[in-house]
C-alpha cells in the first residue's frame, strides 16, 4: 500500500476529542493464556434477555457444548468454556456491578476434551459453501454477539429486516479507545481469517461491498490488511483520522461512506451493516470451523503494568488471572476498568469472569484514578463543540437534574452515544455522561410507558 | 401644548374602556364553569401539592374528589382522616376512617455492620450510583446512602444520620406522601401502618442473597433463616427469596418474633423496654399476654435495637435543638 493511501484518511464531521493513545501493547503478539481451574459464565453477556441454562449440576461438559440456550429472538447461546463439571449455577459479580446468574464449570482431571465436531487446526478454509440462512444460523447457534463492547446479538444485525437491504458491511476495525489493543493484535496475527469473516457476512446479508475501517495510529494493520485485500473483489481497506469516537457505529458509517443514520433510527436504515474485527473472526471460525465462541482477546494494560500484554483467554476466567499473567497488581492502582478508559466501566470485584464483551483490563494509577471535585459550570460549551452526535451535553444534565424529562426527550438525549467525549472534555470536572445516561434511561422508560 | 395633552389623555381613556368593554365580552362569552365546591374542597386540603395522594397536586385532588360517587379510593395522606372528613361533609358524603401510614427505613447496614469493600468517587445521587454497581459494600439490596429520600421529602420528616449514614424519618412530622418511597431506587422506604400506640414491628432488610452471603455482607441482614415466620402465630410472616416481610396489617404487634431474630433485623419501634430475664422467667407461668402488657424497668431487647433507639432519640433531640436554634436566628 503506497503512503499515497494511507494519507487519504477519513473522518466525520461533528465533534470528537484526541486523547493520548497509550498503547502500550500494541507490539506485543496475542498469547494464549491455559484455560483455568475453574469458570464462571454469566448467563446474561449480551444485550437482550438472558439465556436458559440446559445443564444440570454435577452433569459433565465438554469444551464448546452448549450449556444455556438463548431466550427468544434478541438473546444469545452460551457454551462451556473448559471441559469439566457444571458445580451450580449460582449469583456472581459480573461487569454490571452485580451479582447475577452464571453457571460455574470446574475442570475435570483428565486433559481438555473438546466437544464433537470442532476443527481445532490452524488451517485456513477460505471456500464459502454454505448459503446465507445456513451461515445466519450458524452465527447463532455458535453465540456470537458484538465483540466491540456493545455485546449485541449478531445474527439480529444480519437479519435485514423486510422493506430494508443492506448494501455495504462496513468491518470496524477502528479501536479508536485508548490502550486497547486486542483488535490491533487480531487484524496482524489473524487477518486472513477476519477477510473470511467478513465474506460470510457479506454473504449472510447478501452485499457485494465491504470496506474495512482501521485508524492512522495502526499503519501495521492497515498495510497488512490491504495486502489480503488486494485480490479480493469488492473488499477495500479505509485508513481513518485518529479521532475518539471514530469507531461509534454511525460515526463509522459518516467517515467511511459520509451516511447519516437518523436520529433514533438503525444503520441499516442508510443501508449499513457494521461489524466489528472480533466479531468477523468469531464468524469465521463459527462457520468454517464450527467452534462456538468460547473465548476471545483481551488486551490487559496499565500505565503501571509490568507486561502489558494481549491474552486469548477462556470466557469465565477471573479478571485476577490475566492481571497475575500481566505481572500482577501495580502498586497504587486506583481502579480497574473492563474496557477501555472512555467507555469502560471500573470493577467493584477482580472475580468478575471475563465475558463475551471484555475487550481489555485496564489498571489504572491511583492519581488519575480519582474524579475532580464538581464544579459549577462555566459555559465554555467545549462539551457541545466534542460532541459527535451535536448535542448540547450541559442542557441535557441541566434538564435531568431539574427532572424536566419531556424537555430532556425533546433534546434528543437519545441520540447520545454514551462515548464520554463530554464528561473528559469539561474543565469543571462535571459528571455530564452520569446525569444524560439518567435522564437516558428514565426516558426510554417513559417512551415505553406511553407505548403500553 | 394643552391641547396635544389633553388630545393624548383623551385618546387613551377612550382606548381605555374599549379594551374594558373587549374583555369584559370576552371574559363573560367564554367563561368556564367550574364547580364551586372544588374550591372549597381545596381550601379544606393542606395544599402541600406534594402527590401523595396519586393526583398532580391538591386542584387536582379536589376536582376527582368532587366528581367521585364515593370516596373510598380517594385519601390525602397529608391531611389524614381528619381532612378527608371535612371532604366529605362539604360533599356531603360518607368516608371510612384510615389508619394512618408511616414511612420505615428498611436497611440497618450503618457503618459498624457493613464493611466498604470498594471506595465511589461518582456522583453522589442514589439512582445513578445504582445504575452503576450494587454499591460501595457486598450488599448489593442496601442503602447507598446518598439520601435522595431525604431531598425527596417535602416537609422535612427525614435526615441522614451521619454516624449510621442511613435514612432517619421523625414520624411526627412524616405524613406518607410516598415521594421516599419512589425516590429510593432499591425500595428501602415503605409506607407502613402507624400501628397502635405508634408501635410497629419490620423486617429492617431488604437483602435478597442468600443466608450465608447476606450475612458475609451485613452483620445485620435478615439471613432468611425463617425462625421468625415459625414464631409468629399470625401469619404475618412471609419468607421470599431469603428474605423475611412482616405484613403489617396482619401483625398484632406481639414482638415474638424479635427477639429470635439472630441477626438482630427485626426492628421494633416504641415499645415499653423489655424486661430483666430473671423477671421473665418468674411471670413465664402467668399468661403470655401480661407478660407483654407489663412494662419494665431495665430492657432486654437486643443490643442493635436498643443502640439504634438512643441514637434516634438522640439525633432527633440535636434536630430538634438544631431547628430550634435556627428559628431563634
Amino acid at each position: 500500500m503506497s503512503l499515497l493511501t494511507i494519507n487519504n484518511v477519513k473522518t466525520f464531521p461533528k465533534g470528537g476529542i484526541h486523547p493520548a493513545d497509550h498503547k502500550l501493547s500494541a507490539g506485543v503478539p496475542i498469547k494464549k493464556l491455559d484455560p483455568p481451574a475453574q469458570v464462571a459464565i454469566p448467563l446474561s453477556q449480551h444485550i437482550g434477555a438472558p439465556a436458559t441454562p440446559v445443564v444440570e449440576k454435577r452433569e459433565k461438559v465438554k469444551v464448546g457444548q452448549l450449556i444455556a440456550k438463548g431466550n427468544g429472538f434478541v438473546s444469545a447461546n452460551i457454551h462451556a468454556t473448559i471441559s469439566g463439571i457444571v458445580t451450580k449455577v449460582d449469583k456472581v459479580i459480573d461487569s454490571t456491578g452485580y451479582k447475577r446468574d452464571a453457571i460455574i464449570i470446574k475442570a475435570g482431571r483428565e486433559g481438555e476434551e473438546w466437544a464433537d465436531g470442532i476443527d481445532l487446526s490452524d488451517d485456513l478454509i477460505t471456500e464459502i459453501t454454505l448459503e446465507r440462512e445456513d451461515i445466519i444460523k450458524k452465527i447463532a447457534d455458535a453465540g456470537i454477539v458484538g465483540m466491540g463492547g456493545a455485546t449485541f446479538p449478531s445474527h439480529v444485525k444480519l437479519s435485514v429486516p423486510k422493506g430494508r437491504t443492506a448494501e455495504y458491511l462496513i468491518i470496524n476495525g477502528v479501536e479508536c479507545e485508548p490502550y486497547l489493543t486486542a483488535d490491533h493484535r487480531l487484524m496482524l496475527e489473524k487477518g486472513a481469517e477476519i477477510i473470511v469473516g467478513a465474506r460470510l457476512l457479506m454473504r449472510a446479508l447478501g452485499v457485494e461491498k465491504a470496506i474495512i475501517g482501521i485508524e492512522k495510529n495502526k499503519p501495521d494493520a492497515i498495510e497488512k490488511m490491504a495486502e489480503l485485500t488486494a485480490n479480493e473483489k469488492g473488499i477495500t481497506v479505509q485508513p481513518l483520522k485518529v479521532q475518539y469516537p471514530q469507531g461509534g457505529e454511525k460515526q463509522l458509517i459518516k467517515a467511511v461512506l459520509n451516511r447519516e443514520v437518523p436520529s433514533g433510527g438503525l444503520p441499516i436504515d442508510v443501508g449499513v451493516v457494521v461489524h466489528n474485527v472480533g466479531t468477523a473472526f468469531a464468524v469465521y471460525e463459527a462457520v468454517q470451523k464450527n467452534k462456538p465462541l468460547v473465548e476471545r482477546v483481551v488486551t490487559v494494560t496499565g500505565k503501571d503494568v509490568k507486561n502489558p500484554s494481549n491474552f486469548l483467554v477462556r470466557i469465565g476466567t477471573p479478571v485476577m488471572q490475566l492481571i497475575d499473567a500481566a505481572g500482577g497488581i501495580p502498586e497504587h492502582t486506583g481502579k480497574v476498568v473492563s474496557g477501555g478508559p472512555m467507555m469502560g466501566k471500573a470493577l467493584n470485584s477482580l472475580d468478575v469472569p471475563v465475558a463475551k464483551g471484555t475487550s481489555g483490563i485496564l489498571l489504572i494509577p491511583n492519581e488519575e484514578a480519582k474524579r475532580g471535585e464538581i464544579k459549577p459550570c462555566i459555559r465554555c460549551t467545549k462539551c457541545v463543540q466534542v460532541c459527535p452526535m451535536g448535542l448540547e451535553p450541559y442542557l441535557l444534565m441541566t434538564l435531568t437534574q431539574k427532572e424536566m424529562y419531556e424537555e430532556v426527550e425533546k433534546e434528543k438525549t437519545m441520540d447520545c452515544i454514551e462515548c464520554g467525549s463530554c464528561s473528559f472534555i469539561c474543565p469543571s470536572d462535571r459528571p455530564l455522561l452520569d446525569y444524560i445516561r439518567l435522564g437516558k434511561r428514565t426516558v426510554a422508560s417513559l417512551i415505553r410507558e406511553r407505548n403500553n | 401644548m394643552s391641547q396635544t395633552i389633553l388630545f393624548t389623555i383623551g385618546s387613551i381613556t377612550i382606548l381605555g374602556f374599549l379594551a374594558a368593554a373587549i374583555l369584559y365580552f370576552i371574559a363573560s362569552k367564554f367563561k368556564v364553569y367550574e364547580d364551586p365546591k372544588i374550591e372549597e374542597v381545596e381550601n379544606a386540603l393542606p395544599s402541600t401539592n406534594c402527590g401523595g395522594c396519586g393526583f398532580p397536586g391538591c386542584h387536582a385532588f379536589a376536582e376527582a374528589c368532587v366528581n367521585a360517587d364515593d370516596l373510598s379510593d380517594l385519601h390525602c395522606p397529608v391531611g389524614g382522616n381528619e381532612t378527608m372528613q371535612k371532604v366529605a361533609s362539604l360533599l356531603g358524603m360518607e368516608v371510612e376512617e384510615r389508619a394512618p401510614y408511616v414511612a420505615v427505613v428498611r436497611c440497618n447496614g450503618a457503618l459498624e455492620f457493613r464493611h466498604k469493600t470498594t471506595a465511589y468517587d461518582g456522583v453522589p445521587n442514589c439512582t445513578i450510583a445504582h445504575s452503576l454497581y450494587g454499591g460501595d459494600t457486598d450488599c448489593q439490596y442496601g442503602c447507598l446512602g446518598f439520601g435522595e429520600c431525604v431531598d425527596a421529602c417535602n416537609f422535612e420528616a427525614m435526615y441522614m444520620d451521619e454516624k449510621t449514614g442511613l435514612p432517619v424519618v421523625i414520624e411526627d412530622k412524616c405524613t406518607a406522601c410516598n415521594a421516599c418511597v419512589t425516590a429510593c431506587p432499591r425500595d428501602i422506604m415503605e409506607l407502613r401502618p402507624k400501628g397502635r400506640k405508634n408501635r410497629r414491628i419490620f423486617v429492617a432488610c431488604v437483602s435478597q442473597d442468600k443466608g450465608g452471603a447476606a450475612k458475609k455482607a451485613c452483620d445485620v441482614a435478615c439471613t432468611g433463616c425463617s425462625k421468625c415466620e415459625a414464631e409468629c402465630k399470625y401469619d404475618a410472616i412471609v419468607i421470599e427469596n431469603y428474605l423475611s416481610y412482616i405484613d403489617g396489617e396482619k401483625c398484632k404487634l406481639c414482638r415474638k418474633c424479635v427477639p429470635v431474630c439472630p441477626t438482630h433485623a427485626i426492628h421494633e419501634i416504641n415499645f415499653p423496654p423489655r424486661k430483666e430475664r430473671p423477671e421473665k422467667k418468674e411471670r413465664r407461668e402467668k399468661p403470655a399476654k401480661k407478660v407483654e402488657v407489663n412494662t419494665a424497668t431495665i430492657d432486654n431487647a437486643p443490643a442493635v435495637d436498643v443502640v439504634k433507639m438512643a441514637k434516634k432519640a438522640n439525633e432527633e433531640s440535636v434536630k430538634k435543638e438544631d431547628s430550634d436554634d435556627k428559628e431563634v436566628s
